[in-house]
């Protein structure tokens, strides 16, 4: 997933729900939220993805609920590369004899915060942007299409790479600040085609007629009707971003040492993986697939939940 | 279909420029804010002023409007791209041209990307098919579990499993059996051997390709499910059709419309995917060029392999709009 | 070719169509006591319950409800193209001059579909697809129904196209249906369903979509092309504006079932159930200004939960307590027509 943009690609503009057709507002969609949490409820997969999120949220944001042991209390003599024992600690410790339980969960909070602030610029943006472009259309349109495109033409990870070049300060701010000017991209486009399905529906030229101001359309029936793919969006980028983020890690481009997040530790673990420490690798490997699935299922769940179609 | 070609390259030249500007522009930043790095290249021992001036007038970097922080230094920007199109992209750090360097190292990232790509999108295609014919059947449910867990492994961890405890593995456990055929083994070497260019690039392209493969199996399986819904399927049916040319001929290629679209996005991610994968594998090609400058901190090389790739994107999107048209005749009229 | 057998009055048939039991004296069409159901989520909906109904050649039977009540349901089992799951034909017969469509295994039912009976739909834009042309679509029918090359499904094509009489036939067999207005499309369907020369073509609502100017040549053409052809005609539509003029016998149907079965002017004249006439009064007219409109007050029944006893009681105004217990069968009228309502002398004499 080191591309944030394929994930969000026309699989989701096909597939994603365009709000009732019909109604006003607030009234109709209760409809569309009523009925997506009516299946949400009764669907295994929700509620296990749900849970992993959860976890790893209560990991990020409450480590010690998770852990005694400091992550930085490390005795590369004794415990250097300990696999992990029943008897010992379970999860063995990382190449600096850190506790690698403790390591993983403390790392969790870095990776998720640049995944929250990330998916949030990314979400203010894109609203913004594509609902200007699908309401408005002619000029701003145009204007915004053509900025879209020349960001959109920077590969992902390379314009990743570009960008932390310039900005050498490696922290929380600066990484999602990347993450965000990469991929604002894809949600944009998004929104504007659902913004542009929404604004033809006759509800909208009815609202218009009556003479409501251009703001008080947008605000009370367009964004309302257009906004789910947004919720399913988020979701799915959140994940996405777990993984980029990650992998800038690893390639050395994101936080460094002493930050301790999931991508350092793969880093660190790749070669000794085959010198008889598997752990070290497979560990916090695990963690961030078992993250990034979590996300991405109820991505899915909720995905399929919103669509009209299923009703 | 002559006026959306039109168009379609009208708006290419103003993104592309755009694009590259947006490169320039944050070079010259980086440079206006982290401070010169032919200066930096010497640390506390530097060359007399008059050495340092003309090191950067050989990289091109003794611009004055470098000195302010903000300045878009547009001159500079209209003579890179001048280079640029007389396919000058200049020299690296050590003094080698780019362009060289580059045009050794294309052939090899190419054929990776090829192997990627055609796997992806036969397999992908394949399984989305199968899928979405036999909707919440055992196959469908597999092949949507399998591209689930693949898509949630960044393509950073895949490569480093799959080389590990994969590659390597069978690579010495091959090695050990005599029966083993010698193009087997070399398919699982642990490094690119230029002897066989095609082979040992079969595992990493594999890995290139799953995410992506991931994707477009989904894709391929919703697009497919939908258009087995449209109202055209019925009037199909109604015709006598029988189902197997209704779904092969009738909706296939209407299905295939997204996934084309995808592709064109993908080649994106396969450059990005492309820099992880040499990395790991250590594979000499473009990718690995920029893995080492990042680490060198070679700007010059940085920005001008990104430009080059960032025009190979564009176009590869430029071609993608063009046989989209071509698939959908909706597109050809607008 | 070979030479005509008794199903069929003109045209091939392929071999497997042949070899079946034809009774040239049976009616053309005869669907008895059709049953459908469908599975959903919230339970079995009854969406054709009981409905029977006659054709012969030539003559134009006009299908007349609301949306809802089952008259596309009934077009598509006849035409055997209903999804099934969810969708189940639970009981009656179809038959094709004698030859019970049901009982058929799918290749033959295959067989019949577009050679003896064809149907046009309502939406001709998402009804076509979008990918190919419209000679291409036409064409198809030629190459693989008849076996004919791909030069002759062409020439065959703008014969079609110049029959429904879109303009410049020859050049525009190749363009795609996104290219053509509404009612050109339609004429395309219209083209698609002639092209085999069936004995039956229905039209399930063909000028909903359209313009009323539209509307009426598209009517016309149907009318004339069905006099020249020969052919049983079965319209389906909720408007009775268009019913009245091209028709000669109307079934009207109400939640799934056949409510009353008459002549065209039978019905106009006398409706004999308390739903028609609530249908004929619902129609506004000019000596009605200044009164209210005569709507059919209520909705229909959810067809997962149809009331016991007559499904239209809810909103009856001839309502007693009979009704709400006892359904109704199809009670014989005098002048050859039914009418499923106890009180139906009543409302004829009303």
């Amino acid at each position: 997933m080191s591309d944030v943009r394929s994930t969000a690609s026309q699989e989701d503009l096909e597939e994603v729900p365009q709000g009732p057709s019909e109604g006003k507002g607030k009234d109709a969609t209760r409809g569309l939220w009523g009925d997506a949490w009516y299946e949400l409820r009764r669907s295994p997969t929700f509620w296990s993805a749900s849970v992993l999120v959860a976890i790893v949220t209560s990991m990020a944001v409450f480590p010690f609920l998770w852990t005694s042991v400091e992550p930085d209390a490390c005795f590369l003599a004794e415990h250097g590369r300990e696999a992990p024992s029943l008897d010992g600690r379970w999860f063995g410790y990382t190449f600096q004899g850190c506790d690698m339980w403790a390591q993983v969960v403390y790392g969790s909070s870095k990776s998720l915060a640049v995944a929250v602030l990330s998916a949030i610029g990314v979400s203010v943006i894109g609203v913004a942007l594509g609902t200007a472009a699908g309401y408005y259309g002619g000029f701003v349109d145009s204007v915004i299409g053509r900025f879209t495109d020349v960001f959109f033409g920077l590969p992902f990870l390379l314009g990743a790479l570009v960008f932390l070049a310039i900005v050498p300060v490696r922290n929380v701010w600066s990484i999602s600040g990347v993450l965000i000017v990469l991929g604002w991209t894809s949600l944009t486009r998004i929104m504007r085609g659902s913004v542009l399905s929404t604004k033809n529906k006759d509800f909208v030229d009815a609202s218009r007629a009556l003479g409501a101001s251009n703001r008080h359309i947008i605000f009370k029936h367009v964004l309302p009707n257009s906004i789910a793919p947004l919720f399913v969006l988020s979701t799915i980028y959140l994940g996405a971003f777990v993984s980029a983020e990650a992998t800038l890690t690893y390639l050395g481009v994101g936080f460094q040492q002493p930050d301790a997040t999931w991508g350092l530790l793969i880093q660190e673990g790749q070669p000794y993986a085959l010198q008889g420490s598997p752990h070290l690798l497979i560990i916090p490997c695990a963690f961030v697939v078992v993250t990034v699935l979590a996300f991405i299922l109820l991505g899915d769940v909720l995905r399929d939940a919103l669509d009209p179609r299923n009703r | 279909m002559g006026r959306y070609l039109a168009r379609r390259l009208l708006q290419f030249i103003p993104v592309v420029l755009g694009t590259l500007f947006l490169l320039h522009y944050l070079s010259v930043l980086s440079i206006q804010f982290n401070g010169d790095p032919i200066r930096a290249l010497f640390g506390d021992r530097p060359p007399p002023d008059a050495v340092l001036q003309a090191m950067r007038a050989r990289f091109g970097l003794d611009d004055p409007c470098l000195d302010t922080r903000g300045n878009p230094c547009l001159g500079m920007f209209l003579d890179r791209v001048g280079d640029y199109a007389r396919l000058d992209f200049g020299i690296d750090f050590r003094g080698r041209e780019i362009t060289d360097i580059v045009v050794q190292r294309f052939p090899i990232t190419l054929r990776l990307t090829a192997i990627a790509l055609i796997f992806e999108a036969i397999v992908g295609i394949f399984l989305g098919v199968l899928a979405g014919l036999r909707k919440d059947k055992g196959m469908d449910n597999a092949v949507r579990v399998s591209t689930t867990l693949l898509i949630a492994f960044p393509t950073f961890v895949f490569g480093v499993i799959v080389q590990v405890f994969f590659a390597l593995q069978i690579g010495n456990w091959l090695d050990t059996q005599p029966w083993s055929p010698l193009w087997l083994r070399n398919m699982f070497t642990p490094v690119y051997l230029s002897d066989y260019p095609w082979l040992s690039l079969v595992i990493p392209g594999l890995v290139l390709g799953s995410y992506s493969l991931a994707s477009i199996a989904r894709l391929t399986r919703t697009s497919l499910i939908e258009n087995l819904r449209a109202d055209y399927v019925r009037t199909a049916r109604a015709k006598g059709m029988a189902q197997r040319r209704v779904v092969g001929i009738h909706t296939l290629r209407n299905s295939l419309i997204p996934v084309v679209t995808y592709l064109g996005i993908d080649i994106g991610n396969l450059m990005g995917g492309a820099l992880v994968t040499e990395g790991i594998f250590n594979i000499p090609g473009v990718g690995g060029l920029i893995f080492q400058s990042v680490r060198l901190n070679d700007s010059t090389v940085i920005i001008a392999v990104v430009a080059i790739l960032a025009v190979v994107f564009l176009t590869a999107n430029l071609l993608v709009d063009i046989f989209y048209a071509v698939l959908d005749p909706r597109i050809r009229y607008e | 070719m070979t030479d005509t057998t008794v199903g069929s009055k003109r045209g091939s048939d392929p071999a497997a169509l042949a070899d079946l039991p034809w009774d040239p004296n049976a009616p053309l069409l005869e669907v008895t006591d059709l049953q459908v159901e469908f599975h959903t989520r919230d339970g079995v909906a009854q969406a054709v319950n009981g409905v029977s109904f006659d054709l012969k050649s030539g003559e134009t039977l006009g299908i007349l409800g609301e949306s809802g009540c089952g008259k596309s349901v009934t077009a598509q089992a006849i035409m055997g193209i209903l999804d099934i799951p969810p969708a189940r034909v639970a009981a009656g017969s179809i038959k094709l001059r004698g030859v019970d469509l049901l009982q058929l295994d799918e290749k033959t039912r295959r067989h019949v579909r577009a050679n003896k009976i064809a149907i046009i739909f309502q939406d001709a834009l998402s009804a076509l697809n979008p990918v190919f042309t419209v000679g291409w679509q036409l064409g198809e029918l030629y190459r693989k129904h008849s076996g004919a090359s791909r030069a002759q499904a062409k020439e065959k094509a703008i014969e079609l196209l110049e029959l429904v009489q879109v303009p410049a036939a020859r050049e525009r067999v190749n363009s795609f249906p996104h290219q053509f207005s509404g009612g050109m499309r339609q004429r395309v369907m219209i083209a698609m369903a002639l092209a085999l020369e069936p004995d039956i073509i229905i039209a399930d609502e063909p000028t909903t979509a359209l313009d009323v100017t539209v509307q009426a040549q598209v009517m016309k053409l149907l009318a004339d092309l069905q006099q020249q052809q020969d052919m049983g005609l079965i319209l389906i539509t909720h408007d009775m504006s268009v019913v009245a003029e091209v028709v000669d016998k109307i079934t009207v149907m109400y939640a799934g079932a056949a409510v009353e079965r008459a002549d065209v002017h039978q019905i106009y004249e006398r409706p004999a159930h308390p739903y028609t006439k609530g249908l004929l009064e619902s129609i506004p007219r000019v000596d009605m200004k200044g009164h209210e409109l005569a709507a059919i007050k209520g909705i229909p029944p959810a067809l997962t939960n149809l009331p016991e006893g007559c499904s239209f009681a809810p909103r009856c105004g001839f309502v007693r307590d009979r009704c709400k217990t006892d359904d109704p069968p199809l009670y014989d009228v005098p002048g050859n027509r039914q009418s499923a309502c106890h009180y139906w002398e009543e409302v004829f004499n009303s």
